[in-house]
């Protein structure tokens, strides 16, 4: 665990006695959520150094504390995990733990929050305020707290949004022992930075958000500490150092929703001290409903990534890949759904195959299975290091 | 003087034909339009609304299954407007805080953003999809959106018994696209002009579904809401109900609690 979680820790009973002071005890709305997950792998391990076992298990917890008033609200999220094989999947993080002031025109939110901007599936590079959990899950979609003083401004022309964000979350990687990793294991417990500030130094991000008609448009614009690292090997060569430095970066999130089709392009522009470059994904989800007379939706999504960065840049599978996907939704009691997703990088055939299925059990159970395969990777790819690590995983989630 | 008179006479005359056979064909139809419209306007100025309610879905086994939420509604006076509403979920625990932003429109589709809590994510979502289940019951999207007056064509079929009341029986075509029914028959009652029940025609002309409204209270402000609805679909034999606790009127909600900013700050 590294030392900014350990702040961030620090900071959960100054919170509480903050925000119930503000709020009396009474009115908490509480929920729990609790994960047992295993992965099972298929292949041997490739590198030095990782656990040969073939399963990984995992257990999470989280608890959310919701507040409202007339004109203010507070959410506390502590989030815990355990990870039988590789401690650097274990963490401690407060994926929100704020205090909002709600006006007629305008919001103003102190403290650790999570945000989402964006349109696409398949990749997410507009999406940029919160650090990745990269080691919870490939996909990219779990998100680290991040700490913030964010004001909304909402008008008829539409959403303003101003976050100047005090404090670096780093991102996480797999142990030595760990699979899904580099080659040569990263050490997390010390990073470098660009800016002298390390991860003190203060980002500023903006965004504007509005829809006209049907179509959905989101601009935004960021300046500080890159949440993607290089990797730099260390003196001896034995290990990798993450490396963060200091970008500029505009972006664009576009939807047109038409009938049955959704039209989505994300966009982003970086400046970095090495490269200025961009990057893309866009494509469409088409839905066929009641198919065969059911209550079943079947979804396809296609979607083209391209991203123009240098090799010297931090690593990204997405650069000049096509990805099809099916999405089943039955529409059940249940919520059944599943989706089958393909990557396919055009230059080097590297091949990733995904599949998620999603089904409530009873009233408070969720049991999800997910599997992940890497095929066609060539020693010189990306995709090389974890090549081997093709993986299922069933997760079964109580809600309290 | 006479030409006062003259002229209309003249004029009536002259459109004889054109004036009259409208009038004949139409009857039923305007007539079915003013009780559907007397209906729809026995609501008028309601402002918003906040309810809470159960949704209790029951497959042909009897096994139940319940989710509870929560409903606010903003009027739209004019009525080629739709009016914008915006569900949240509470239970099961799984989908709690997933939101659904409507803003309604008459003809054509509806704007819907969709909020799913667990990636904190917005989705502008197609509502072209208006036949489809809502939340895995037997209710459609649609059948929850679409009880604008001017969705429909009217025409009215007869007067028959409801209960212990007297209903006006009414045929409604629905005009937007990709309904999943070729007609429906609603029942309104005369003494207060509520819709006591519907019957839901699939796209095969078989009758589908069957919607009673129950529970009718008539609040303060002088409008009436039904506080139980029970779906039965008689393909499936499957059941949805939906027991409402107290409607709350004006609220002090405004446009600005539905736009889609709002929806990940609702909790």
């Amino acid at each position: 665990m590294n030392t900014s979680l350990l702040k961030s820790l620090a900071t959960i009973p100054l919170l509480f006695s903050v925000l119930f002071a503000e709020t009396g005890r009474a009115s908490w709305d509480i929920s729990s959520k609790f994960d047992l997950s295993t992965r099972i792998f298929t292949e041997d391990t490739r590198w030095p150094g990782q656990d040969d076992s073939t399963t990984q298990l995992s257990i999470a917890g989280s608890t959310e504390f919701r507040w409202r008033g007339e004109e203010s609200r507070a959410s506390i999220i502590p989030y815990l995990r355990h990870d039988e094989t590789d401690d650097e999947r274990s963490l401690a993080d407060l994926r929100e733990g704020y205090w909002a002031k709600e006006a007629e025109n305008y919001e103003l939110l102190i403290g650790f929050n999570t945000v989402f901007w964006g349109v696409t599936e398949s990749v997410h590079l507009v999406d940029i305020v919160n650090q990745t959990d990269a080691v919870a899950d490939i996909d990219g979609e779990d998100k680290l707290g991040q700490p913030m003083i964010n004001l909304e401004l909402q008008r008829d022309w539409g959403l303003v949004g101003v976050y100047l964000l005090p404090w670096f979350r780093e991102r996480s990687f797999a142990g030595e022992d760990g699979r899904l990793r580099t080659p040569l294991p990263v050490d997390s417990d010390n990073p470098r930075y660009q800016s002298s500030d390390q991860e003190n130094h203060v980002d500023l991000s903006l965004r504007y958000s509005h829809y006209v008609g049907s179509v959905d448009i989101g601009v935004s614009a960021f300046s500080g500490t890159s949440r993607e690292a290089r990797l730099l090997p260390n003196a001896d060569g034995s290990e990798l150092i993450p490396y963060y430095d200091q970008i500029d970066q505009i972006g664009l999130d576009l939807q047109f929703t038409g009938d049955a089709w959704l039209w989505k392009l994300e966009a982003i522009a970086r400046e970095t001290q090495n490269d200025s470059f961009s990057a893309a994904v866009g494509g469409f989800e088409y839905s066929f409903y009641q198919v065969a007379d059911t209550a079943a939706d079947i979804g396809v999504l296609i979607e083209l990534q391209y991203d123009g960065r240098d090799d010297g840049e931090p690593v990204t599978l997405a650069d000049n890949d096509l990805f099809a996907g099916i999405r089943l939704a039955l529409n059940d009691t249940q919520d059944s759904a599943v989706l089958v997703g393909m990557g396919y990088d055009l230059k080097t055939s590297e091949t990733y195959l995904n599949i998620e299925a999603d089904r409530r059990l009873g009233e408070d159970y969720v049991l999800e299975l997910r599997a992940r395969f890497f095929t066609n990777a060539s020693p010189q790819d990306t995709g090389y290091a974890i090549d081997s690590d093709d993986y299922l995983q069933l997760e079964l989630s109580r809600y309290f | 003087m006479n030409t006062l008179t003259t002229t209309p006479i003249a004029l009536a005359l002259a459109f004889g034909i054109s004036f009259a056979a409208p009038v004949t064909a139409n009857a039923p139809a305007d007539k079915g339009f003013e009780i559907a419209a007397r209906s729809d306007r026995s609501d008028v100025g309601f402002g918003d609304s906040r309810v809470e309610l159960q949704m209790i879905l029951r497959n042909a086994a009897g096994q139940e299954s319940t989710r509870s939420l929560k409903i606010a509604t903003l009027e739209k006076a004019d009525e080629s407007v739709g009016d914008k509403s915006l569900v949240l979920f509470d239970t099961p625990r799984d989908i709690e805080g997933t939101a659904l932003l409507s803003h309604a429109r008459i003809l054509e589709p509806d704007d819907q953003w969709l909020f799913l809590p667990a990636l904190k994510r917005v989705k502008r979502i197609a509502s072209s999809n208006k036949s489809g289940p809502f939340v895995g019951s037997e209710f459609a999207f649609e059948d929850f959106t679409a009880i604008e007056l001017n969705k429909f064509d009217y025409r009215y079929l007869g007067t028959e018994a409801c209960g212990a009341l007297q209903c006006d029986v009414l045929e409604r075509l629905p005009k937007y696209e990709n309904s999943g029914y070729s007609k429906q028959v609603s029942y309104v009652d005369r003494q207060v002009f509520q819709i006591r029940k519907v019957e839901f025609y699939d796209r095969r002309g078989d009758l589908l579904k069957v919607l009673e409204l129950d529970d009718y209270r008539q609040y303060d402000n002088g409008v009436w809401r039904a506080h139980r609805l029970t779906m039965e679909n008689l393909q499936t034999n499957k059941r949805t109900d939906l027991v409402y606790q107290d409607y709350a009127f004006d609220v002090g909600i405004s446009d600005r609690d539905f736009v889609k900013g709002r929806l990940s700050r609702l909790r």
